[in-house]
């Protein structure tokens, strides 16, 4: 092989190595709002959990908040959420296999609530008092009430519309 | 041969569209009827009621919520869940054909919100009554 190429082939593996670095590092910086992370979808979850809320994407909350979640659906925040065991086992694995790595004290009881997170908590910090106590907003758990496209698992900035 | 060849297609494509095909579709008034075989075996069963089970709809039960905290007073028209302002579509199949087609659906619903509702389960007497109510609902 000549020297021309090996070179040649060695500076193609260093541009490929440094486009997936940049690439990495643009998902993590928008990892919570659906940005340019591809939406993980499945059937019975989009079904079953979107059928009172909007189905909460599972990067929202870690596998060990899930599996909490998943474990108490006959009292789920004050309502009777039950599944045939068979679809709450695919749902779960679902949530579990696409969970947020969002870290937390490992000896800490998992957070149910996602409006409780810190990442969500930082995420609306600018979101005035009136806007949560608007009717039209009523719960932090309406996502659609401000993210327009929530529904199809796009948090993004650009589609975000406060009810007035 | 060819010809055997060809229905032999033919019936596979035949079984691959049944296979796909989805749960077994009822009608309301078949899962009314199924109802009803389990509100029999009450030897005080007298019947479905449209009007009990309109009151029964709209009663609180001594509790919070009643069936229309969600779905309304007008069952032919769409709900809003009372804690998440998620928007119900319509619960009376006049308005909502896909309503009241899905045993599994309907003995879940009933499951969940009979016990938001009562604290309890729905008795098939019960149950029998509001879906006698949902049929008389129109748009």
């Amino acid at each position: 092989m000549s020297s021309v190429y090996r070179n040649a082939l060695r500076m193609f593996a260093v541009i490929m190595l440094l486009a997936g670095a940049v690439a990495v590092a643009q998902a993590d910086d928008d990892e919570h709002e659906g940005g340019r992370r591809a939406s993980v979808s499945n059937a019975k979850w989009q079904a079953e959990c979107g059928s009172c809320h909007v189905a909460f994407p599972p990067r929202m909350l870690p596998a060990a908040s899930w599996r909490e979640m998943m474990s108490g659906l006959g009292k789920h925040f004050g309502t009777d959420a039950s599944l045939e065991a068979p679809v709450a086992l695919e749902i779960g694995a679902f949530l579990e296999k696409n969970a947020g790595t969002g870290k937390q004290e490992p000896t800490a009881k998992p957070q149910l609530r996602i409006s409780e997170t810190r990442w969500f908590v930082r995420e609306h910090d600018e979101v005035p008092e009136r806007v949560w106590k608007n009717p039209l907003v009523k719960s932090p758990a309406n996502c659609a009430a401000c993210h327009t496209r929530a529904e199809s698992g796009d948090y993004r900035e650009r589609n975000i519309r406060m009810p007035e | 041969m060819s010809r055997i060849n060809t229905l032999l297609i033919l019936l596979l494509v035949v079984m691959s569209g049944l296979a796909i095909q989805p749960a077994l579709a009822e009608t309301p008034n078949q899962i009314l009827s199924a109802v009803e075989s389990s509100a029999k075996t009450a030897p005080e069963f007298r019947g479905f009621s449209a009007t009990r089970g309109e009151q029964f709809f709209k009663s609180t039960h001594g509790n919070d919520w009643s069936c229309a905290s969600c779905h309304t007073e007008d069952p032919a028209g769409s709900g809003k869940h009372a804690k998440t302002n998620k928007v119900i579509k319509a619960l009376a199949p006049s308005a909502n054909a896909e309503r009241l087609t899905d045993p599994a659906k309907v003995e879940k619903w009933f499951k969940r919100n009979c016990n938001d509702v009562l604290g309890r389960v729905c008795t098939p007497q019960e149950k029998g009554d509001v879906i006698a109510y949902l049929l008389t609902t129109r748009k």
